[in-house]
């Protein structure tokens, strides 16, 4: 019941937001406490998890479709109790972040993230091919508009390459749950029917590959991160995401084993080709945001190699990751919405020299930042470390490519802080602008915090994620 | 003393209901002029609303298929079905008419509505080759003057000629087809055709060619749709809703009906036939929607690719394909109305034919009407929490299942095409913005239209309600496709 209940509550607020004709910052607020709330049965759901239990937990079934096996079935495991957890935080961040820039058009703006958030937790927590088609797809409804509503001067772009991307896997994704649905005559993912189609796994993979976004699948990726308000880039590349990757373990993983073994020397060379490419096109974008969109593909490349390492070190090393990494860039994407609002632009030339007088500005950049290059210590380090870890069964070669990837980072992320901190006063930065407010760091210093209790103890996570038993059925 | 057969009027009901609905209305002709319009519409809603319920209650009562009159007739769950999907789009589009700015001839127009309402559901109920052509020239006939209706306005009667001469060859068509499988078989009616000793194959195959290029041309599927996009402009806007989405329920049904019944030994033929007309349809729909401005036009394209898909449920020929066609068309019907029931109030809104331009911004403007356009097309390309992808689903599962990969695959690419335009209107709702491209605007607050407002909620409602409530609508579905021989 408590799944239902954390689907239901933000798409019911939505609805509320949608239609009470309250003042904007009323409004805004209302959504910021529904943000909160969902936090709140969240950690509600967290207490009365058992970790050890490798069923699936908190669930409600009812039937849907009878005639064709399709039911309304949602649920947790471990490792979708802590995507679910993360989405939420982010979400509660980013809602809060657009009640402090006030939006434009605050009832619909608001309205469509608390569906999104609803769409998010569906994706996560579905546990029937329809039902999670349908949530896959809900999601690009409200993003869909707050891209194109919201965003910057070439929004329209950015939608129309956004969506023809993500649809045309979207829609192949439709025919291989039709396919599938159709041979085993049920779509419930619980019923541990398993087909050995490649095609059909096929259909789920490019789905999920331009969703993450894997290499070649990230043409949409630079325009629409670039062009998106920043919050909601900060939720695409934090939250929306991981759907990609609960996909390839739950559906990929579970459902096709023997295609996704026979695949995964192709998905980890393109995961491993996307981590290099997306890393090296990250140090050398020219603005903060094309920075962090492509450190976002690359991130998305190493947690694939962690998933397809077929190793429990990788699977777990995955799920930490896909947690650090979601508060981290969402964190990232504040900032520099913030650094943005001061300098007017994110062009790595204009910025520079902001240090100096700004000591929290200074500080939160360089936590976030050396979380994100993945120092040994922080919770990153413990993701990408077991992911490396795990990758090395299936060829050291891909253990290498995953080393190379910290290393890249690391020259990516200290450009992306000095460019913000050091060097000379960018032309953009003026002297009056100021430090981070009280507001926003209650933004941000929140995301920090778990990130830095996730450093402490990242077990928490990576220990938890899988119960034996389910791992026992993932891994052949 | 001639005898007489049984008549069961239970079966005729929803007809009759009708046609008394559409005599009551051209009586209001007596009124005064102020009570006119109030009275035929009010007649005709009811009408159409009595007609639904009588169609419910033979549904009910209709367990198993049964002949009338000789045979001309069938009372069957298929024929109940659709005609109360029939009878409730007309209910709609009786609401939806009420604010057509239109001096006179209400009470004509509102009995011209009945009138083809009663040959529709007549239509479906055929049994036979005379009684099929009879009820398509019923309602044809009817729709042909209520295209043309608007006569001070050029475009209605160019739609309207246009309309009289394709839909006479059409008709034509099939009346030869008609006859050609008549003179193979010597039978008129659907049971006996399919057991009849076949006389000459040659006849057979070209009249059921004849008979399918003719239905095609009702159903307005590619490469027969020709007169589509210029009819459904040019036409008052409520009919065009009325068209696209009754007209569609009937020369489909009865596709389904006819080659199920009449032409089994043929499937091997027909079922590839259809598939293509599927196949042509949904590229050809989607691709001419992609190069339109015009409103009008880009639904007339969109309900050719409808047409495709719903032709490919046919083209299974199995149970589970009538069952896919009969839920398919259920949202179908609500978002085709709902979505030129919007059309209708921004034209009588703008005073001017509806384009992409003139919808710049009018999802902020107009929140209601926006946001149900933008459930609409959601729900045409198949976005969940509408129907449409459910309709989708079952579509696809059919052809799946009968082995139809191929057009499985087409489906999806058109779905993708499909896109392009629907999420074009989304754009131009809300991402443009009237000011910005000096587009002049209406101001002020729109022409009060209740009755409009109430047509397009239960649009949204049965758009969004057939996501959830799936279950009851696939059993009434396959109580129906159950009446067919499959």
């Amino acid at each position: 019941m408590l799944t239902t209940a954390l689907i239901l509550f933000p798409i019911a607020a939505a609805l509320v937001v949608a239609i009470l004709p309250l003042p904007r910052e009323t409004t805004a607020g209302l959504a910021l406490l529904a943000a909160l709330m969902e936090v709140g049965l969240w950690i509600t759901a967290v207490t009365q998890f058992d970790f050890d239990d490798g069923s699936l937990q908190l669930g409600t079934t009812r039937e849907w479709v009878e005639s064709l096996g399709i039911s309304y079935s949602v649920g947790f495991y471990g490792f979708s109790l802590w995507l679910v957890g993360a989405s939420v935080v982010v979400f509660a961040a980013a809602i809060g972040y657009a009640l402090w820039a006030g939006r434009e058009r605050t009832r619909a703006y608001h309205a469509l993230m608390l569906l999104l958030l609803g769409a998010v937790v569906a994706t996560f927590t579905a546990q029937d091919l329809l039902l999670f088609y349908a949530a896959f797809e809900l999601m690009l409804i409200p993003l869909y508009v707050l891209v194109g509503v919201w965003g910057g001067e070439r929004r329209q772009a950015a939608t129309v390459t956004f969506v023809i991307y993500t649809m045309a896997g979207s829609l192949l994704m439709l025919a291989s749950v039709v396919a599938f649905g159709v041979t085993q005559g049920t779509f419930s993912l619980t019923a541990g029917e398993t087909s050995d189609n490649v095609w059909i796994f096929l259909g789920f993979a490019i789905a999920f590959a331009v969703k993450a976004p894997l290499f070649p699948f990230h043409g949409w990726l630079p325009l629409a991160y670039r062009e998106a308000p920043v919050e909601v880039a900060a939720v695409l590349s934090a939250v929306v995401s991981k759907t990609a990757i609960y996909g390839f373990i739950r559906i990929g993983l579970e459902s096709f084993p023997e295609p996704a073994d026979d695949l995964s020397g192709l998905i980890l060379v393109l995961a491993c080709a996307g981590l290099v490419y997306g890393s090296l096109l990250a140090f050398r974008a020219p603005d903060l945001r094309g920075v962090i969109a492509y450190s976002s593909m690359a991130q998305m490349g190493l947690i694939t190699v962690g998933v397809f390492a077929f190793d429990d070190l990788g699977l777990d090393g995955a799920i930490l990751q896909s947690v650090a990494h979601g508060l981290v860039s969402a964190s990232m994407f504040l900032l520099v919405g913030m650094v943005e609002r001061r300098c007017g632009t994110s062009d790595v030339d204009a910025l520079g020299g902001m240090a100096r007088g700004r000591p929290s500005l200074t500080t939160v950049v360089l936590i976030a930042g050396l979380i994100a290059l993945a120092v040994p210590g922080s919770a990153t380090f413990a993701g990408e470390f077991l992911i490396m870890a795990g990758a090395y069964d299936q060829g050291w070669g891909y253990s290498v490519v995953v080393a190379l990837g910290i290393v890249l980072a690391a020259m990516y992320t200290l450009r992306v802080i000095s460019a913000i901190l050091h060097v000379e006063p960018g032309r953009a930065v003026r002297k009056e602008a100021l430090d981070l407010r009280p507001g926003e760091l209650a933004l941000v210093l929140p995301l920090l915090l778990l990130l830095l209790g996730l450093s402490v103890w990242p077990a928490v996570v990576s220990q938890s994620a899988f119960a034996a038993s389910t791992l026992a059925e993932i891994l052949p | 003393m001639i005898d007489t057969p049984t008549v069961d009027w239970l079966a005729l009901s929803p007809t009759i209901a009708l046609l008394a609905a559409a005599g009551i209305a051209l009586l209001s002709v007596l009124l005064p002029p102020w009570m006119r319009k109030g009275v035929s519409a009010g007649v005709a809603l009811v009408g159409f609303v009595v007609a639904a319920g009588l169609a419910g209650w033979v549904f009910d009562e209709s367990a198993a298929p049964e002949a009338l009159l000789e045979g001309s007739m069938v009372r069957d769950q298929l024929a109940a079905l659709a005609q109360l999907i029939l009878a409730v789009t007309g209910a709609a589009v009786v609401l939806a008419s009420w604010g057509e700015r239109r001096r006179e001839n209400h009470a004509e127009y509102y009995a011209l509505l009945a009138t083809a309402g009663a040959g529709m559901v007549f239509f479906v109920g055929a049994g036979d080759l005379m009684t099929l052509f009879l009820g398509l020239e019923w309602f044809s006939l009817c729709l042909y003057v209520l295209v043309a209706f608007d006569n001070e306005r050029e475009t209605s009667l160019e739609a309207g000629l246009k309309y009289l001469i394709v839909g006479g060859l059409g008709s034509a068509v099939l009346l030869f087809g008609s006859a050609l499988v008549y003179g193979a078989t010597s039978e008129l009616s659907f049971g006996a055709i399919a057991s009849a000793d076949v006389a000459s194959d040659a006849f057979l195959y070209a009249g059921l060619a004849m008979i399918l290029a003719g239905l095609a041309f009702k159903v307005s599927a590619a490469p027969f749709h020709m007169w589509t996009p210029d009819v459904y402009q040019g036409s008052p806007t409520a009919l065009t809703a009325f068209m696209s989405a009754a007209t569609k329920v009937a020369a489909l049904v009865i596709t389904l009906r006819i080659l199920v019944t009449a032409f089994p030994a043929q499937a091997n033929v027909w079922t590839i036939a259809v598939a293509v007309l599927a196949a042509i349809s949904l590229v050809w729909g989607n691709l001419g929607a992609l190069a339109q401005r015009d409103l009008k036009r880009i639904l007339a394209y969109s309900s050719i690719s409808h047409a495709g898909f719903m032709l490919m449920a046919v083209a299974a020929n199995t149970a589970l394909g009538g069952e896919a066609l009969l839920y398919y068309l259920v949202p179908y019907c609500a978002m085709s109305v709902g979505a030129f029931a919007v059309v209708a109030a921004r034209e009588r809104e703008l005073q001017a034919p509806v384009t992409l331009e003139s919808l710049a911004g009018m999802g902020w403007e107009r929140p209601y009407h926006g946001i149900a356009l933008w459930i609409f097309m959601l729900g045409m390309a198949g976005f969940p929490l509408t129907g449409g992808l459910f309709g989708k689903l079952f579509v696809f599962s059919a052809a799946y299942d009968a082995g139809d990969w191929w057009l499985v695959l087409v489906g999806v690419a058109a779905t993708a095409v499909s896109l392009g335009y629907y999420l074009n209107v989304v754009r131009w709702l809300y991402m443009r913005t009237g000011t910005e491209l000096r587009v002049a605007l209406a101001g002020g607050s729109p022409p009060r239209d209740s009755a409009l407002n109430v047509a397009i909620a239960a649009a949204v409602a049965v758009t969004i309600g057939s996501f959830f409530v799936v279950q009851p609508i696939l059993d009434a579905a396959s109580d129906a496709a159950a009446s067919l021989p499959f």
